[in-house]
Formats: C-alpha cells, structure tokens, sequence
C-alpha cells in the first residue's frame, strides 16, 4: 500500500506539467486536463482509502527518498498518511475537484485562463505535498509551493494595483511563517540530529525524553510552529490578511481563503501534535491565542459590510475555535470542525453574488427598521468604542507595521548613502578580505573568530536592509540580494570546517538565478529606459515572457524549490549551531527579508496598472 | 467650457461634482443610462475629447482596433472614402487615407485628473489615497449598508457627518490618529472651505483639488451623491451628502499629514510651483481625434448603410393580414426582435406590436407582505396610483447560507459541523445538476401568477401614503386608448391580443435588475401586462372607448403574460377569463409560442460558447435553462448586447429583414398621427431609455476598466448597493466586461416612418429631447413612408440619403446562417 503515496504526488505534478505546455488559446483542453487530473486524484484516492479502511487505517510511511546526501546531512523527502492525511486530502481533492469544474464555465474569455488553472493545479500539487509529507523538510516545499500560488493567484489581475499590493502583503506575512518552520527545522535537526519524521515524534521515548533535557528548544520549536500556523491560518495578530486576499476570482478565493489554504496552520498544529503534547503552557498558549482570535474576529466579522470580508472574519473565528480543539487534543473534532468550515464557506463564497437579491428581497418582505443587537444594550461609550475599534480592525495592520516592516525600513533609510558605487568599492574588498580569512583561519585569534560568522552575517543583512528600501535602482537591489547570499555563506563557512561543496551547492542556484535575471533586466532597461522601484510599471503587458522568466529567476535566488538553493539553505542552517540564536536569527531574517525583496521586485517591475496608456487601464483604487 | 472664477463658490462646485461624478443607482435599482451624462449638452465627438483629456478614459476602439476592423471588411472602404471626401475633399483625399491607415500616432491619453493631487506623492512623498481610502471606503459602506452585517453602524439618523461626530463624542477610541482633527471634528462646523484652506491654502485650487479627490474614487462619491439626490433607492434610507463625504475625507487627509508630519506641514498650494493646468480649460481638436472621428464614423455608416439598403430592398408587406389568429404587444426590447420574427413565421396570419413595457400604465406595486412599493414604470416618472397584490399562495424559500447566524461565533460553531457538510453537498448538485433555489432571482416570482391584483378603483377616497389604489374606469380608458393608438392599433383586432411584458432569470448576478424591463424601472413587466389587460377587458372601459371612436369588438379578449428572456419561458395570466372559443384558439397559440421560444433559443444560443447551435430547438432550449439557474454562468443571457438600431413605424417596414437582435422596434403608424401627435410621446423615452442603455454599452466597451465595471468574477458585494474589487476597492460602477464582450461600439440608429418636417418638428417641440438628436448622441434616420426615401438628420436638417450598398442577401431559412458564426451578421431579406 505504501508505494502508492507517490501516485498521490505525481499525479498533480505531471498534470501541472502537461498543463504548461497547452496553449493558452484552446480553453477547453486547459480545463479538460485540470479537471481530468484532479478528478483522477480523487478518484484514486476514494479507492485507496476504501482499500486502507478495510486494512485497519494503518499509519503508512514511505521512507527516505534521499535528495541529498553528504557528510553528515541528508535531505530526505518523506509521505506519510494517516487520518489527518485522509480528511485533509479529502476536503481538499473533493472541494478542487468541484472548483475545477466551476470554473472552466466561470472563467470562459477571461484573460489569464491558462494561467488561472496552472496555478490551480500547481497550488494542488503544493497541498498534496504538505498534507502528505512525513517530515518537515517535505512539508517544507509543500508550504513554499502554496506560498507562491498565493501570491500569484492574489494578483491574478495583475493590471489592478488592489490585487497586486495585496499580493505583496500576503506574501510578506506567509514569509513570516516559512521563516518559523526554517528555524523549527533548524532546531530540531540539533535536538535529534537527524531528520526527524513526523512518525517518530509519536514515539514517545525519542521526543519525550529529549524534551525532557532540553525542555527550552523544545518549547523553541513549539513556538516556531505555533507562529508559522498562526500566519496560515490568520490567527492575531496576522489575521488582516485574509479579507485582502479575496482578490481573484471568486472560485479561487473560495477554495484557497474560504478552506484550503487557510487551514493549512491547523494541518501543521496536528501534524506536530505529539510534539508539544506534553508541553502545557504551550497547548494553553495555542487554546489563548485560538479564543482571543476568535473573540476579535467575531467582533469583527460583525460589522463588516462587505460579503467577502465577512466571510473571511467569520471563517477566522472558527479557526480560532479549531486551534482550542486542537490544543486540547480533540483530534477528531478538530478535523470534523475543518472539514464542515471548509465546505461551508466555500460554498458561500460561491454563491456570494446571489446575496443581493436574496437580501434586498428578504429586506423587502421583512424590513424591520434598525433591528436592535446585542452591542445596543451595552453603554453607549463602550458600543461606539467597539464599533470602531472593530470597524479599524483592531488596528492589527498597524500593530504588525509597527514592530515587523516600520524598523525594517528605518534601518533600509539609514543607509541611503549606498550606491552601486560605493558597494562595490565597499563590499567587494570586504569579501574578499573575508574569503582570505576563511583560508588562513588558524591565524585569527580565536576571540575574534568567534564573532566573525555573526559579524559576516550582519553585513549580509545590512545588505537585505538596504535592498528592501532601495527605489530608484533595481540593479542595485539586484547585486544587494545576491551580495546577502554570498555573506550568509561566508558566514556559515567560518562557523563550522565542512565540505564547499555545500556552499557550492547553495551557492550555485544563487549565481544561476542571478545572472538570468541580471540578463532580464538589463533586457526590459534597453527597451523600456527609466525603470525605478518607485512604482508600479505593469511591463507584462508587453513583455510577458521575460516577466516568466524573471519571476523564476526570482524564485531562485529566494531559495524557491526549483533550484539547488532550496536544499542548500537547509545544509546551510544545520551548520548553525543551537547556542548560536543571533545567527540563526539574522540568517532567518535575511532570507525572510530577501524573498519579500524579490517579490516585491517583480511585481513592481511587471505588475500594477501599465505605465503606458495607450490601452485600457484601471484606476488605482479599483 | 464655462467661465473661470478665482473665487470658491462651495454649492456651485458641489453642484459641478455631482454633475460629472458617475450617476449609477444601487445595484436593486440599476438603469442603464449614458455614462457622459455630464458632456450630453456637446456634441458626441466633442463630448467625448473632452471627457477623455479631462477624466483620462478612452473613448473610442482603439487606432488598431479600427485598422483591423478596416482590413477585415466590417468598415467597408466605400464608406470610408465617403467619409474622407465629406470632410476633407479631394485635394486632401489621399493624405487622410494615408492618416486614417497606416500613419503611426502616439495614442496615450494622458488626463488632466489628478494632476494637482499628484503634488501630495512628488513632494511631500505621501501616499494619501493609499492611506485613507481603505478606512473611508469601509466607514462609508458600514454606514451606507443594506443588512449586511450583523452590527450596524450605531448611529444613523443624524446624517453621515453627525453621526461620526457623535461617535467621536462618546468613545474611547478614534477613526483619527491626530488629537487636532479629532477637535476639528467636534468643536467645529468644518466648513468644506475652511478645511481646503488647511490643506490646499490657495483658493484658486479648490475646485480642481476637489475635483481630484473626489474623482480618485468616482464610485463611492457618485454612489453618495445619486443616494443624496434618491434616498429612496435604499430601502433602509440613509441621510448622507456628498458635502459630508468631502469634510471627512479632508478631516482624514489633515489626520494623514498630521500623522506624519506633526501638526506642522505647509498646504499644498505652497508646494505647487506649476499650476497644473484647468480641469476645464478648452481642450484642443488634434488630428488624431479627427481620425479616431472618420473612423468611428465609418464604423457605423458600415452598419446603418446595410440596413438601410436593406429596408429599401425589401418586399414591403403593409397589405393588412385577412383572418388574423391572434395580436401580440411586446417591450420594444431588442430581446424580443428575434422572437417576433419566429411567431410570424410559424404564424403568418398573426400579428405583433412592440412599445415600452409598462404598456403605458403606471403605478407604484405592493406584493402582498412587501414592506414597500416597487415602481412599475419608467424611471422618470413618478406615479400617482398603488396596485396591491392579494390572495396569493406561494411561499418564499429561505436559504440558511446567506443568514447571519452563520457568521456569528457559537452557532456558527454548531453549524459549520452541520449545515457545512449540507453544503458539500448542495455544491456537488448545484455544479452538476443545476436548478432553481431561493438564490435564483426568477421573473416568475415578481407577481405571483394566481394572486388578485386591486387595479379598479373603487372610491377615489381609496387613499394610501398619498397613492390612489387602481385607477377609475376614466383612468383606464385614457391609457388604454394611449397605448392602442401609439402602436396604431385601433381596428381590425385579433379574437386574442396578447400583452407580454418581458423579465429575466439568473443566479449570481449582482446585475440581475440590468436584465429586467427597464420601462418597468428594472423589474419584470407582468404586473403591467396583466393590469393593461385588465383595463382593456372591462366593459366599461370599452364603451367609454367606444364613445371615443375606439371600438374594440366584444369577442376581443385581452391577455396578460410575461416573457423571460433569459430562460425563454412565457407565462399567461387570467386565461380562466377567456371565452371558450378563445381560450381553445389560445391553446392552439400556446403551441405557436412554444415552438417559438425553442427556435428563439437556439438562435440565441450561437452567441453561446457552451452550447453547440447545432443541437435540435428543444435540447438547446433546456440546456439554456440550465444555464440561467447555473452558479458557475457568468452570461445567463447577453442583455442588450449588440443593440444598434431603433425602427419606430409599421412592422411591414423590416418584417422581412434579418436584424440579428439588434433593433428595439416601437410600433407606429403615420396614418393614424398625421401631425406626430402621438409620435412626439413615443419620441420622447427613445433617447434616455434606448439610447441611454446603447450609451452605456457603447463607453463600457470602449473602456471597460475606467467607464465599465471590469471582469464581474472577482466583485465584492459591498453594502447589498455596490461591487468592488476585492475587500479595499472602490466601487465600479458602468457594466462588466461579461455584459459587453460582444458589442460592437456604435451609436443607436433611430428610423422613424413618417415625413421628415414631422419628424423634425416633433424632436424639436423639446429641448432636452432636441438634444439627444442634435447633439448626435443618437442618430436618426426618417423614412418617407409614401417614396421610401431615406433622410439624414444632422446639423438641425433633414437631407436625402441614398444607400451606397446596393442589395443585401436573400434567405429563406436562418438556421444555417445562425449555425455558422458567433459572431454579428449581416442584415439579410427573409422571403
């Protein structure tokens, strides 16, 4: 039975793959290829579950499909499925199934068609991969995979500004997230040294004991986990996110904000359950943050106006209210809970256009002029105070601005005085100073050397700093972002004597990536002269092309998996010792920073209403 | 355009605001109307350079649009020569050809909106619509809201800006960051001149920093001032101004710079060093707009000449019909052109009529248990008379989806583990087997067909909310015999008349009012249809009738019925009242109807991507149906898509042309008006109701994104009134690129039979009416009815016109041709 949870992958990866190459003109082999691809999913899966319930429901794993192996590290893509796997795939399988069909009728004439049931079949290939993954490293490019379908389905409507701002916020905050499960990895990989599957966290020897001993890394990793479901599933304070991502079409929104995507944090909480099992102020975090959450946003949801927004708020009060269950280990529960929200709000997201005329009409028949609530018996002061305050959605936008991107940008301003110039007369020398140390090690007094990988380190995100800001040349964030790469890896190669072919390999997809890109735009430059980062050009108007290429080679360079990066940046950490936080935390934070850097590179290049206006162009505000 | 002044005039340029902001209802309302109202006292060409330099939107097809249209045959080259040697003469014959060509243009519009406010992002490096517009969008929608959230705003009687104030008086928190404003706010009346003197500071600017702000998001601020000039177009009334919107949006402006600033940053006048130049300055002819002029100009005669050729090659059949079997009025829709044309087929002995759908009766509509009245007849117009539905029987389905109890914290708990596994389900059945449910809006369920209806008056002292209940039998002899006689209708009637009003069916469809009768204010017209029937049946009515040389033979019956244009359906009214011999030849019609409707869908299914056209009538007819209760249909029907042409005159005019659905047909005849007596009333309506709904698509095609609504697939509902983009977005008013795909961007073509000096005196008896016409924001054509010559209105005279086509096509049978393209055809004689 076991060798069969590869099917559960190839099936959507080759049905992506096949789906790239349609032309966007024939419609109907487009959603054809979708729709047979997942219902063929289904279909198999409906079979093998019957097959597996009549089996006992055994937990199956399929082991260690090595990727990559070197001296002391492995990156191991591992499946596992269990129940949790069996409802997750089933919500999900059943509901994309359904939307496929939905939309090959909905979206008929619209522009991005093709791209529309690409992303669709690569967001289900994503979703497959976490909901079947048996250790964090797989889960880990399941969640990356979701992660940029997000923002591409967000901005699907590139040519609007909305869509595309969104876009950015969304994978802003998700970056917060794969962040947390970088370092939840890191730690682990430290604690157990070696790739801990979920399988055996169940056994309870191995974890309990451990934790035991190293109770604080233990609640470390707990947190991580806890701020990368958080995210994902729009717990405070990240909830904000989840109305503006109702950008798309409404069938899109319906199945990634109304129920897959955004229950993936909960997927992720009872995945690791027997991790923190055992840890209580940790479960009664998780039970606190899911009541409060679902206090403010039922508040919320309360006085939103629009149809979509309610349903998101209303959609994040349950969540609030499954992170309780689950933190009180109603594992069945929780997964029931699921799958009703999941089904419910997909369907009212479906059928939200018809809420005008069933309302107007039920308005019409039963209006009752200023129908009193419960909040018209409170005190006057504290209902207005409520109202607003729920109305501004708590203020969370701010709160997260606040503490994430305000000092980010603070610090980006601080070194306005860096020029492409001035870098390369800088840094450069610099680097070169460092790679010569690295060579002549044994001389440096080791008082010093102690301090060098965090020293190293900083510099690279001074780099990403200083990229995150820049807005009048994009070269020069360019050269900052790969500049970052290089420091983190000179960083890591002081700390520890291990093999460069590691670094290589980190570093190969990094200068690949790089000089594609460089090539790109120094490609759309020729023939589009001033270029800034100031705003938004909309260049895949007319270059579409080199916007897909771009993009990829953006990808790369985030350490996306499509190249050797990807793994690289996971050889990379486990090179970062426990005791070392600050590294660890500088090292996270550049590459949370970097791949929002890019991003928001391209969409800036390539994305937002077309500067030309010799076509049809929205307004700002639409 | 109009006098400059340095001077803020605060109620004039509030007056200006609401002239050019977007004038579009909320969405239970919507009426399609000409988007440039606000340029409608220009002429078209100049009205539309104008609004495109002033407000950026295109306005036009684009330079390749047209080269590509030229290049394929659909602008004929006759006719583009013509229009070059017309303007430009010989000596300049060949340059204009080569302009028009191939001469390349830079086509950027580069607007004059916007400009003065653009200071704010270059010099203070402020973003401030990205800072206030979420929070004022969503302040606004919460207060303007409809019964979409749970908790409403909490004060709402005192008027938007009042009612703020309030909140702001007894709160603990702030919609403002700025202590400064907050003191504004409720120490202060906040004149609107007073504010622009904190963040403007140049008198000189206000207006055109108004204009800017405003226009920044025309969606919410139109739909704020079309609420202040209807507050009866919300059900649940609020009291809001565009005045107030203004001071709050300055109030939020000052608390942005406040907030990054500190309280001290210098007004923006300060700042400006070159005054952008006058939102309203003349705006320069260029050769450009004079090409996108001959080209869009050729455009349409391509089309109004094959026409015209047409009705001037075809056998005309005025010779009246012997035994008639039965009459049929219809709405003037273009809908119904098509379905027209198949009842005379499969009938040659009966006859049809088209006028307005609220067959001239108007009145305000109580369903029974409606908390309100419903307008059943053109917008303008306000009606003096209520009819009340009784007795009825049907029963409203609720659908527990769109409650509110699922959105609330503990019983969503309950029923998201319940009901949400009932939706799964519901989703699976909705998907693959589509069917009618509470969120279907269906025309069949306007009026309920057994139900009685209070149309006799039966004491003038009858009197609710102001509004007389029915009409007297004085009343309903007027109107009957207005409407017999402007469709020309006074002898020779058929054993039945029918009365079909017209409405529309779907699901998901924000749009849903767009698609009903828009005599009947965008509702279905079977009340009308039933009540004129009522009129025109009761004794009394007829001997007065009689008494005015109107005799109506007593075995003439007339009988309601309504029309659904998107399920192609039709429903009877009252037929227990007919007589036995007629309700057997009514059985005997029914048939006609029926098979008229099958044949009426397929034709209208080629334009369908869905279904195959080449289906049997029957299979097309229930996939159709299908597809109008379909969740996932964006087109349950195309509306008035391709609209073109008005004919107002005899059927035997175009009874035997091919006009694809593209003409609204007014029934007239000359004969009985000789002076255009009744000629100016059919008049009158024809430029706001038909030219306004072929404005409307016309600027939605030309600019989907600036004068149209976008793609519908991501709108938002916002406040049960609005769509928007997303959950920040401002409102979109105009139509979704769904509703205008296929329609070609031409003006409507009015052809009215009957002499054109009668013509030219009728159209000019007013001057509203006059400058639909003149200002050629329609064209018109008249047709002498005894030579058949054709007569050009432009520049206040009539002159001859002779088609440059010389014959159009002869079919016998559409089917093939309907079978063999998606796309407009051309006019063909039927014979």
């Amino acid at each position: 039975m076991t060798p069969l949870l590869q099917l559960f992958i190839l099936i959507p990866l080759i049905g992506f793959l096949i789906s790239l190459l349609i032309p966007g003109k024939k419609e109907t082999l487009i959603s054809w290829t979708a729709f047979t691809v997942v219902g063929l999913h289904f279909g198999t899966f409906l079979v093998f579950v019957i097959y597996w319930l009549l089996h006992n429901h055994p937990t199956l794993n399929l082991k260690d499909i090595v990727v990559f192996k070197t001296e002391g590290y492995e990156f191991l893509v591992d499946f596992c499925f269990d129940k949790i796997t069996a409802v997750y795939l089933f919500v999900g399988a059943f509901l994309t199934f359904l939307v496929t069909v939905y939309s090959r009728y909905y979206l008929h004439r619209e522009a991005g068609y093709k791209r529309f049931f690409n992303t669709i079949l690569f967001f289900y290939l994503g979703y497959n991969i976490a909901i079947f993954a048996g250790n964090f490293e797989t889960l880990f490019i399941g969640w990356e995979i979701l992660g940029i379908c997000s923002f591409l389905l967000i901005a699907f409507y590139r040519d609007r500004y909305l869509p595309v701002k969104n876009a950015i916020k969304v994978f802003s905050v998700y970056r917060i997230g794969d962040v947390g499960l970088i370092l939840a990895m890191w730690m682990a990989h430290h604690l157990w040294h070696l790739n801990i599957t979920f399988l055996q966290l169940r056994n309870d020897e191995l974890v309990h004991s451990e934790l035991e001993t190293h109770s604080l890394i233990g609640v470390f990793i707990s947190l991580m986990i806890l701020v990368t479901a958080a995210v994902k599933s729009a717990q405070l304070p990240f909830s904000s996110w989840l109305p503006r991502a109702m950008e798309g079409p409404t069938p899109s929104s319906a199945i990634f904000y109304g129920s897959l995507s955004v229950h993936m944090g909960v997927f992720l909480l009872l995945r690791t359950f027997e991790l923190w099992e055992h840890q209580t102020s940790v479960r009664i975090l998780i039970a606190i943050l899911g009541l409060s959450t679902s206090i403010v946003a039922t508040l919320i949801a309360r006085v939103q106006s629009s149809v979509k927004s309610q349903i998101a708020y209303s959609s994040i009060s349950q969540i609030g209210l499954i992170f309780i269950e689950v933190a009180c280990g109603f594992e069945k529960l929780a997964l029931f809970h699921f799958a009703g929200n999941a089904f419910l709000r997909t369907y009212q997201l479906l059928v939200s256009p018809s809420v005008v005329s069933y309302l107007i009409r039920e308005q019409f028949y039963n209006f009752i002029p200023r129908k009193q609530t419960i909040e018209d018996s409170f005190p006057k002061k504290i209902e207005y105070s409520f109202y607003t305050l729920s109305l501004k959605e708590w203020n969370l936008d701010l709160f997260l601005n606040s503490i994430l991107w305000n000092p980010i940008k603070f610090l980006g301003r601080r070194l306005d005085f860096l020029t492409i110039k001035r870098l390369l007369l800088l840094f450069i020398p610099a680097y070169i100073i460092g790679l010569i140390t690295l060579y002549t090690k044994p001389t440096i007094p080791s008082e010093i050397h102690e301090y060098l990988p965090t020293f190293f380190s900083f510099i690279g995100l001074i780099m990403v700093f200083k990229a995150f800001t820049e807005r009048k040349s994009i070269v020069l964030s360019w050269m900052l972002i790969i500049m970052n790469h290089f420091w983190i890896a000179l960083a890591v190669s002081f700390n520890e004597n291990f093999e460069y072919s590691q670094v290589h390999l980190y570093l190969s997809g990094v200068i690949v990536a790089g000089i594609i890109g460089y090539i790109c735009l120094l490609k759309l430059q020729s023939a589009e002269k001033d270029l800034d980062l100031n705003q938004f050009y909309g260049h895949s108007y007319e270059h579409p092309k080199l916007a897909f290429i771009f993009l990829l080679s953006c990808l790369g360079l985030a350490g996306f998996p499509i190249t050797p990066t990807f793994i690289g940046e996971d050889v990379i950490f486990t090179h970062v010792h426990e005791d070392q936080a600050i590294l660890a935390f500088f090292t996270a934070l550049s590459l949370i920073i970097n791949g929002i850097v890019l991003i928001k590179m391209y969409a800036r290049i390539f994305l937002g209403p077309h500067i030309k206006t010799y076509h049809e162009t929205p307004y700002k505000s639409s | 355009m109009k006098t400059k002044k340095s001077s803020f005039d605060e109620h004039e340029v509030l007056h200006e605001l609401k002239h050019f902001l977007p004038a579009q209802a909320p969405l239970k309302d919507f009426i399609h109307h000409n988007t440039l109202h606000a340029f409608q006292n220009l002429k078209f060409y100049d009205a539309t350079r104008n609004a495109s330099k002033m407000f950026g939107y295109k306005v036009s097809l684009s330079l390749d649009e047209f080269r590509k249209l030229y290049k394929s045959h659909h602008i004929r080259k006759d006719i583009l020569e013509k229009m070059v040697l017309e303007r430009k003469g010989s000596e300049h014959f060949n340059e204009w050809m080569g302009h028009l060509v191939s001469k390349k243009y830079n086509t950027e519009i580069e607007p004059r909106i916007g400009l003065m406010r653009s200071y704010w992002k270059n010099e203070y490096h402020i973003d401030l619509d990205l800072l206030i517009q979420p929070i004022l969008f969503r302040i606004l929608c919460s207060y303007l809201d409809q019964g979409i959230s749970i908790w409403n705003f909490p004060v709402s009687h005192k008027g938007f800006l009042d009612s703020i104030r309030e909140m702001e008086r007894n709160s603990f928190t702030s919609f403002f960051k700025s202590e400064r404003v907050r003191k504004l706010l409720l120490n202060n009346t906040c004149e609107i001149k007073a504010l622009l003197e904190l963040v403007v500071g140049d008198e000189s600017f206000y207006e055109q920093y108004l204009f800017d702000q405003q226009f920044a998001h025309q969606g919410w601020s139109g739909m704020v001032s079309a609420i202040e000039d209807q507050p009866q177009s919300l059900l649940d009334r609020k009291k809001i101004s565009l005045h107030d919107l203004i001071v709050f949006e300055l109030l939020l402006e000052i608390d942005a710079l406040d907030n990054k600033f500190g309280e001290i940053w210098t007004p923006l006048a300060n700042r400006i060093n070159n005054k952008p130049i006058d939102l309203f300055e003349e705006v320069p002819k260029t050769e450009l707009d004079e090409v996108y002029l001959i080209w869009q100009d050729a455009f349409e005669w391509t089309y109004y000449d094959e026409v015209l050729a047409g009705i001037k090659t075809e056998k005309k059949s005025n010779n009246a019909i012997a035994n008639k079997s039965f009459q049929a009025m219809f709405c003037l829709d273009d809908r119904e052109c098509s379905f027209r044309r198949y009842l005379e087929k499969f009938d040659s002995s009966c006859e049809t009529f088209g006028t307005p759908g609220f067959f001239g009766v108007e009145f305000f509509f109580q369903p029974e248990h409606g908390k309100f009245y419903t307008k059943l007849c053109p917008a303008p117009v306000t009606p003096k008379y209520l009819i009340k539905e009784l007795e009825t029987n049907s029963k409203r389905k609720k659908d527990v989806h769109f409650t509110k109890q699922t959105h609330s914290l503990f019983r969503g708990w309950i029923i998201a583990q319940t009901l949400g596994f009932w939706s799964a389900f519901r989703l699976f059945i909705n998907i693959f087997k589509p069917s009618m449910s509470p969120a279907t809006a269906s025309s069949f369920a306007h009026m309920d067909k057994f139900s009685k209806l209070t149309i006799q008056n039966n004491n003038v002292t009858d009197i609710e909310n102001e509004l007389q209940i029915g009409f007297t039998i004085e009343e309903m002899a007027n109107r009957v015999e207005g409407l017999l006689k402007s469709i020309g209708l006074v002898k020779d009637f058929a054993p039945v008349v029918y009365v079909i009003g017209h409405g529309a069916s779907s699901v998901n469809n924000t749009y849903y009012a767009g698609y009903d009768c828009g005599a009947c204010s965008g509702r279905p017209g079977s009340v009308n249809a039933r009540v004129v029937s009522f009129m025109a049946n009761h004794p009394d009515v007829r001997s007065v009738l009689k008494s005015r040389g109107l005799e109506i033979p007593t075995e003439t019956q007339f009988v309601g019925g309504l029309h659904d244009t998107t399920r192609d359906e039709i429903v009877f009214f009252d037929e227990n009242s007919l007589s036995p011999k007629n309700l057997e030849s009514h059985h005997k019609n029914e048939l006609i109807f029926s098979k008229a409707l099958d044949i009426n869908s397929k034709e209208r299914s080629r334009r369908f991507e869905s279904i195959n056209t080449k289906l049997s009538p029957e299979k097309i007819h229930e996939k159709l149906k299908i597809r109008s209760v379909s969740l996932f249909e964006p087109r349950p029907e195309y509306n008035h898509a391709t609209n073109t042409l008005c004919i107002v005159g005899r059927r035997g005019l175009t009874k035997n042309l091919f006009l694809d659905r593209r003409a609204f047909m007014n029934s007239y005849d000359y004969t009985i008006d000789p002076e255009g007596k009744l000629l100016f009333g059919i008049m009158k309506p024809l430029g706001p109701v038909c030219g306004g709904i072929n404005l409307e698509y016309f600027f939605s095609r030309v600019d989907n994104q600036k004068l149209g609504a976008g793609t519908k697939l991501p709108h938002n509902v916002m406040g049960l009134f609005g769509v928007a983009n997303g959950a920040d977005g401002d409102l979109r008013p105009g139509l979704p690129s769904q509703m205008i795909e296929i329609h070609d961007p031409i003006r409507l073509l009015i052809i009215v039979e009957h002499f054109p000096n009668v013509v030219l005196e009728t159209i000019q008896k007013l001057p509203e009416m006059y400058e639909w016409f003149n200002n050629e924001w329609v064209n018109l054509v008249a047709v002498n009815p005894e030579t058949e010559e054709f007569f050009v209105f432009k520049n206040g005279m009539f002159s001859n016109y002779e088609p440059l086509k010389k014959s159009v096509g002869v079919l016998s049978d559409v089917t093939s041709l309907i079978e063999s393209s998606q796309e407009n055809l051309s006019v063909y004689e039927l014979n």
